[in-house]
This record gives C-alpha cells, sequence and structure tokens, in this order.
C-alpha cells in the first residue's frame, strides 16, 4: 500500500493502493469512471486505452505506479451536455453498435486528431488498428471521426 | 385480424405501455444486444402515438416485469416485437380517442393526436394522456381490431437512444453497475470443460481472498479485483488439472461424418421419410466450415446476490427468463426465489459465455449470503469455454439439363447449434451444474425438426430445383461444446448453395447472376439480386500491380421466410502471397416495412462485416487436450485497416410486415467472397477460412 498522486481528468486524487494495481483497476473501481473498459488484459483489443500525457497507454497492463504524467479517459473529453466534437460525430452518425470498443477508439482518435487534424481515410484506420470493434461499426466509426475533423 | 404472437401470449396492453405524467413506460421481455432494440421499438410507439421519443422509458428483459418473450435471437425481435409493440399502441391509441371523445362530447373524427397531447381539429382545449387516464392504466386485453398507421420510411436518421451515454462515460454495462458493498469474483477452471481438478489447496484466507468449491467447480472471492484476479491465477497453476483420455481431442472435421442420425429435410423441415441414395452426378463439391467463436469484445460477467433465500442476478443472457428457470433448475430453488435482470454487455452474437458466467456468479454467492458478488470471466475464460459454432462438412451433388438444375443433393454434417440452457428436468446446459457436488448431467443432443431452425436452416435452396434431397446429419459429439451463433446453419449451407451455384455458372458458361435469375421465381428475390447487380456494374474495382482483382456475388433469403439480401464483394489477390483483401461491397436488402432505416443499415453492414471476418481469418484451434485460441492472437478477426467500404441500399415495402435482418448477410458473405477469389485468381475455394495458405491449397488441387 502506498499513496499516490495522480492527476486523472485535469483533478488531483490521490489513492492508497499497492503501485502494481493496474491502472484499470483504479480508474474503475478506486476513481468510478467508468469508459476505460477491460476487454482482454493483454494489449490486443484497445478497450481500456486512455492517455498518459500525450501517450497512448493500455491501462490493463499499464500498473498505476509506472503513471508519470496527466491521465485523460473519455470523461475528460467531454461530457452529455457539452459533448467534444468527437462524441458529437459518433452520436450524429449512431456510429457503434454495442458501443463496448468506443471508449478507447475515442481515446485514440482524440490523439489523432491533436497530432494530425485532417488525417486520411487511411490515416484513421491505420491509427485504430490497436482497436478490435466485433459488431462491424467499423466503417461508422471512420466515418464519425472523418466527421469530427472536418466539424472541429 | 390475428394478434401477433407476443401479443398473443401477454395481451394485457398495460404489460406492454404505461402512463405516467407525462412519461409513457414501454416494457418489452427483448433485450438490448448493441442491435438497437430499444432504439427501433421506442421510435414504433413514438410514431403509433404521435409521443416524443424523448419522453419514453424503455424497460426491458426483467424476469419480474413485462412480457415474457423468451429470448432475443434469429433477427425476430422486430418481426414479434415490433408487430406487437405496434399493435398495441395502436390499441392504446384507439382507447385514448375514446376517452376523449366522452370526455370532450365529440365525434372520435374531429381529434387528433400530436407530441403526446390529444386535440380537437376545431378548438384548443388538449388533453395528456395521464389526464384522460386519471391515474389509470389502461388494464383492457388486445382485441386485434383497431389498424396500426401505415407510413414509408423516413429517411432522417434516428438517434441510438443508448449510445449518447456510452460515448460520454456512462454507467451502460453490468460492470459499472454501482452496488454497495461489491466483492469481486474470478472462477479457476483448467484448460477446457472436460478439465477436472486434483490436489487443490484453498488459498490463505489472510490474503484477503475467500476460496470456494463446490466439487470441481472452484471460484474465489475478493474485496480488491486485483487480488481477485491474482488469486484465480495462483489456483490454477497450482492445481493439477486431469482429462478423461476419451475426451481428448481428434484432428480435423472429417470425425462429423462418423453419425447415423440422418434426416431427410423436406420444405426445410426435417422428417423420417427414407433417405434416397445419390445418383451419379455431373458436379460434386464438399464445402467446410471450422468452429468459430461468438468472440465479444469483453469477456462474460455477472452480478449475483443471495439474501433472504432470493437470488437476483444481473445478467447479459440474451434470455432472462430461460436463464432464471435453468438456475432456478440447477440449485434446486422455486422459480420465484430467483429474479434475473437484464444488464448490458458488449455484444454476445448468439449464446456465448453470459449464462455460464451467471451461474458462476449465483454459485459463489449462496456461499456468502447477503454479499453481492461481481463475476467477471477473464478472456481466456471466455475463448475457451464459451459454446462455439459448430464445424460443418457439406458434400453438394447436382445434375444439370438444359442449362438447368434439375437435382440436387445436400448431405450436412455438423453438431448441435441448440445448447442454450432452459429450464429442464434432472439436466443442466451450465458448466457449473456439471461441476457441483449436486451435479447435474449435460442433456444429450436431439435433432431439431423445427423449419429451417439449426443444422439445417437454409439448407433448402430458393431456387426452383425440381429434385431435391436434403439430409442433415448431427453428430452427438460433446467433447467440443457448440450452440448458437447468429444464422445457425444458414451460414455454412448458403455459402455452400452461393459457391455452388457460381461453380456451375462458369461450367456452363453463363453469367452468375443470370443463371441464378433463371432459377428464381420469387419477386422480391429477382428484385434484390437485379439491383445488386446494376449497383455492382456502375462500381469501378481499383486495379493495383502485384494484385488480382475480382467480385463475386451471392444471395439469400434468411431462413426463406425473413429478408431477402444480395451482395457482390470486389476484391484483390496478392498475386504472390495469395492474400485476400476486400475493398468493396454492394449490398441491397429487402426487409419489408423499414422502421429504421439507418439502424437497418447498421445492421447489415455490421452483418457483412462480422461474416467477412469469420470467412477470411477465424477458426477456433485445438490440440488435444481443447482449445489453443486463448486470446485475440491466437484467434485473429479483422482489424480496420482491414474493412472494405460498403454501400446498402434498401427496397423499403411499406405495406408488408418488417423482418429482422441482423443475420441475413452472415450466409451470403462467405461465399460472395469465395466467388469473387475464383473470379481473380481461377482458384476455388472451398474451405473455410479462406486464407492465403486455404487458397494455395485449392491451387494446387486444382
Ligand atoms: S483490455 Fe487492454 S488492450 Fe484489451
Ligand atoms: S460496437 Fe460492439 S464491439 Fe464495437
Amino acid at each position: 500500500m502506498k499513496t499516490l498522486n495522480l492527476i486523472v481528468n485535469r483533478r488531483e486524487v490521490s489513492v492508497a493502493i499497492d503501485p502494481k494495481t493496474p491502472l484499470l483497476d483504479v480508474l474503475r473501481n478506486e476513481l468510478d469512471l467508468a469508459s476505460p473498459r477491460f476487454g482482454c488484459g493483454e494489449e490486443q483489443c484497445g478497450a481500456c486505452r486512455v492517455k498518459v500525457g500525450s501517450h497512448l497507454m493500455y491501462a490493463c497492463t499499464t500498473t498505476v505506479g509506472e503513471v508519470q504524467d496527466a491521465v485523460t479517459t473519455v470523461e475528460g473529453l467531454g461530457t452529455l451536455e457539452t459533448p467534444h466534437p468527437l462524441q458529437q460525430a459518433f452520436m450524429d452518425l449512431n456510429a457503434g453498435q454495442c458501443g463496448y470498443c468506443l471508449s478507447g477508439i475515442l481515446v485514440t482518435a482524440s490523439a489523432l486528431l491533436n497530432a494530425n487534424p485532417a488525417p486520411s481515410r487511411s490515416d484513421v484506420m491505420a491509427a485504430l488498428d490497436a482497436h478490435l470493434c466485433r459488431c462491424g461499426a467499423h466503417n461508422r466509426i471512420i466515418n464519425a471521426i472523418l466527421k469530427a475533423a472536418e466539424d472541429s | 385480424m390475428t394478434l401477433p404472437s407476443s401479443l398473443q401470449h401477454n395481451p394485457r396492453l398495460s404489460t406492454w405501455i404505461l402512463i405516467e405524467n407525462d412519461r409513457l413506460i414501454v416494457q418489452t421481455g427483448k433485450v438490448e444486444l448493441g442491435q438497437g432494440i430499444k432504439t427501433a421499438i421506442a421510435s414504433i410507439v413514438a410514431f403509433e402515438l404521435d409521443f416524443p421519443i424523448s419522453r419514453i422509458d424503455l424497460v426491458s428483459g426483467r424476469t419480474s416485469e413485462g412480457p415474457e418473450e423468451g429470448i432475443t435471437a434469429g433477427s425476430m425481435s422486430i418481426e414479434t416485437t415490433g408487430a406487437s409493440v405496434r399493435q398495441a399502441a395502436a390499441e392504446v391509441r384507439c382507447h385514448l380517442i375514446n376517452l376523449a371523445s366522452q370526455h370532450l362530447q365529440v365525434e372520435r373524427d374531429a381529434l387528433y393526436i400530436e407530441q403526446g397531447l390529444v386535440k380537437q381539429h376545431r378548438g384548443n382545449e388538449s388533453l395528456s394522456f395521464s389526464e384522460l387516464l386519471n391515474g389509470k392504466q389502461i388494464d383492457m386485453e388486445a382485441t386485434g381490431e383497431p389498424a396500426p398507421k401505415i407510413a414509408a420510411a423516413s429517411e432522417t436518421l434516428l438517434a441510438r437512444i443508448d449510445l449518447p451515454g456510452k460515448l460520454t462515460g456512462g454507467r451502460s454495462f453490468l460492470q459499472d453497475l454501482q452496488i454497495p458493498n461489491l466483492q469481486h469474483g474470478r472462477i479457476v477452471r483448467g484448460p477446457s470443460i472436460h478439465h477436472r481438478p486434483t490436489h487443490v489447496r484453498p488459498l490463505d484466507t489472510s490474503l484477503g481472498v475467500v476460496t470456494i468449491q463446490d466439487r470441481d467447480f472452484i471460484g474465489v472471492i475478493g474485496r480488491n479485483e486485483n487480488q481477485a484476479r491474482s488469486a484465480r491465477q495462483h489456483l490454477q497453476d497450482a492445481i493439477t488439472w486431469q482429462l478423461d483420455p476419451s475426451l481428448e481431442l481428434t484432428d480435423g472435421t472429417d470425425w462429423l461424418r462418423e453419425t447415423d442420425i440422418g434426416l431427410l429435410v423436406v420444405d426445410g423441415t426435417p422428417g423420417d421419410e427414407p433417405i434416397p441414395d445419390v445418383p451419379p452426378c455431373h458436379f460434386r463439391a464438399t464445402y467446410t466450415k471450422p468452429w468459430h467463436m461468438h468472440g465479444s469484445i469483453s469477456p462474460s460477467a455477472a452480478i449475483a446476490l443471495w439474501e433472504d433465500n432470493h437470488l437476483t442476478i444481473y445478467s447479459h443472457a440474451q434470455g432472462p427468463s430461460l436463464l432464471r428457470d435453468a438456475i432456478a433448475g440447477a440449485l434446486s430453488l422455486t422459480r420465484d426465489q430467483v429474479t434475473v435482470i437484464h444488464a448490458e454487455n458488449a455484444g454476445c452474437y448468439g449464446h456465448n459465455g453470459a449464462d455460464d458466467a451467471a451461474m458462476d456468479a449465483a454459485l459463489l454467492a449462496i456461499n456468502v449470503p447477503g454479499t453481492p458478488i461481481l463475476l467477471k470471466w477473464e478472456r481466456e475464460d471466455e475463448q475457451r469455454f464459451e459454446p462455439y459454432s459448430p464445424a460443418t462438412v457439406i458434400d453438394v451433388a447436382t445434375n444439370i439439363d438444359h442449362g438447368r438444375v434439375q437435382y440436387w443433393s445436400a448431405d450436412i454434417y455438423s453438431q448441435t447449434h441448440s445448447g442454450r440452457p432452459f429450464g429442464m428436468q434432472g439436466a443442466s446446459n451450465l458448466i457449473a451444474a456439471w461441476e457441483q457436488a449436486k451435479a447435474l448431467p449435460r442433456p444429450i443432443p436431439q435433432p431439431g425438426r423445427g423449419n429451417h431452425s439449426g443444422i439445417h436452416r437454409n439448407a433448402d435452396p430458393l431456387y426452383r430445383f425440381p429434385d431435391r434431397r436434403i439430409v442433415k446429419h448431427l453428430h452427438r459429439d460433446q467433447r467440443i461444446r457448440t450452440s448458437s451463433t447468429r444464422g445457425l446453419g444458414a451460414y455454412a449451407n448458403v455459402f455452400a448453395i452461393e459457391s455452388a451455384m457460381d461453380e456451375l455458372a462458369s461450367m456452363e458458361n453463363v453469367d452468375p447472376v443470370a443463371f441464378r435469375l433463371k432459377h428464381l421465381a420469387d419477386k422480391r428475390a429477382r428484385a434484390v439480386l437485379n439491383r445488386c447487380a446494376d449497383l455492382a456494374s456502375r462500381h469501378l474495382p481499383k486495379p493495383r500491380d502485384g494484385y488480382k482483382t475480382g467480385y463475386g456475388f451471392a444471395f439469400a433469403q434468411y431462413k426463406n421466410r425473413q429478408t431477402y439480401a444480395a451482395l457482390c464483394v470486389f476484391l484483390q489477390v496478392n498475386e504472390k502471397t495469395l492474400a485476400t483483401e476486400l475493398d468493396h461491397a454492394v449490398i441491397v436488402a429487402d426487409a419489408g416495412r423499414v422502421v429504421d432505416p439507418d439502424g437497418l443499415r447498421n445492421q447489415l453492414e455490421g452483418g457483412f462485416i462480422q461474416s467477412a471476418s469469420w470467412s477470411l481469418k477465424e477458426a477456433v484451434t485445438f490440440d488435444r487436450y481443447g482449445t489453443t485460441s486463448t486470446n485475440w492472437d491466437s484467434y485473429p478477426i479483422l482489424k480496420f485497416s482491414e474493412i472494405p467500404t460498403v454501400c446498402i441500399d434498401l427496397i423499403d415495402n411499406p405495406k408488408l410486415p418488417s423482418l429482422g435482418a441482423g443475420e441475413a448477410l452472415h450466409g451470403p458473405t462467405p461465399a460472395a467472397i469465395a466467388n469473387a477469389i475464383a473470379h481473380a485468381t481461377g482458384i476455388r475455394v472451398r474451405q473455410i477460412p479462406l486464407t492465403s495458405d486455404a487458397t494455395r491449397r485449392a491451387g494446387l488441387q486444382d
């Protein structure tokens, strides 16, 4: 047990926890954030992706003790009332079916748009290769990201 | 008018629609699986009652409330529940207008409904639904009299009611439910469902983890998720797992032919008529598919609480009431002692680990009364223990005369598609029920005899073949556990039929679409195929150096009675590696009256992409002891960079009943891809997955 100070979605928080705990557990169980999701635990599906500083990290395999920079999850992008352009575009295009894969994808997409505000379709596809979607909502997801890039 | 089936079984209008102040509560037994069913049902009620969709609350899949509707599967929700809700809403509308006409002393014709208010064409007085009902609900039974409204689909996009929450960190999924004092559970199983634990030594309780053992069922409960996870791993490694040698696996799919259960399928229904021999035939071919996984992006999970002799379970199972009965049976409880509440998880695509996880959670919870347990399967658990879609081997033999198929024979060898749990006597389909001390045996699979129900779904071609012999063969072997996956037998059967149609067309030197049309009388079938060919002819394929391009068509009407779908797939095959890359697909579908065009497109496209993934990449691999496809590296699926563009055209038939479409393309897709590979390379691949290896092997055989 150790008390760790973290910045999550621009808020300072401290948690008393074993530093070897996966970041995903801390976000979900200690900080009550629902958006980072468990899918595989092995960096193979992207459901758990979050940003640490400007890096995309898998929260399932990153331990909380390793975190040195501010963490951003979907909750930090926007809210129901004031959604981020990406969240808005996904709503506008009904981009998703079950929606389980979307949190990680939104985080990756936000990093992509920061680095490349006008991506091509193949840029988006390449950036999303760390993510699996089993429902076949891929094209809607790609289109929503392209729309968000256009709208912002 | 006869009532739609769900309404017949649950005729009381207030079971479906409740009016509370300025909101409507719509109840259904169908559950949200990511297919957008809540949005579709809310939109039907909104339309029939001219009520704002934002003031409609959907309650679904609670065994203690609302209509009993069994299972959410087989693309039936829109047909059964959609039609029932539509009729119920039409009757509610009629009743409200009657009440208003009495209340305001005007003719019914003088009244209309707008934005949830009953108004007069002349006059300003308007009444809300709750004012008219005065706190009461509509407790009458449906009569089938008032007819629902008719309208063509509007192209305005109907926003999914569940997506905004899912996109903004809302508590949308079962794992997100906040329940005080929740503890974390994991199960400890061996490499397969048949392995039995020996030398189990429970963990030291000072670690804060409780080990629960009930004969071969082993689980752990921890306050903290990471503890539970580590404890599971620790126990799994420490236990010696034993497998009865008779349960070791055999290679390949050929053993599926070793069965003496064969039923002759006539008009889509298996029966006991004698099975004729196959005469000498011009064309013979064998098509196969391997075992596939549902492969949900989230492993299964459940929450269970045992308190005051009552078990409450949150589960993402497709049939909450069936699960309740199955769990009550397995634990010797009465139905009334168990409540199952549906909560969402990631898409399941059929019978996956959801029900087993619910039973696992229940067994853990019973051992710690008063403590709610959130049980999560790990990725490895899901991939090892979920029931797979069965492998299938199909032998086709045909004769052609004067350019027409005169004789069609198909022998279909497979395992059961129906391993779902339900309330059965003396047996159970739940893993933990086989493991516990009060163990129940697995039921022995019986050949299904329903019309287009399992192995023989879509085995009877829609084409006009005068002489046909279709035989379903069930292998009862239970070493590899199988059950329902989207499309059931339609996936393999349509693959075989639509591949053979292309092979026959090329033997006859006829255009494959023209060859199909020659054998098709059904107007709607002809229309989708013609439209698809027309749209495909306008697509310009992109030739690339080192690649051969090709396109291929396929068609089916799901279960020969639901959605008609045709597609054309454009692809490229790498000349050196023989790897296939999808470029584009043109899809045309006729699903009757279109309720929600965007939702329908989403379902069709999702079905196509999913089936393309099964067809190009997927096969569960095994060694002697069980599956070796234990994660996404060993069971790869289609990635974003491999996704083709898709164009979908819908043929709307506003006066015809709405048809489910979630499984319409699973069958045609592998055939369209195989046909396109043959078009590009001249190599006919009859074995799924259609990988570069399979293409190379087929090329060597030709
Ligand atoms: S859960 Fe982290 S990558 Fe799958
Ligand atoms: S929308 Fe279901 S996994 Fe992507």
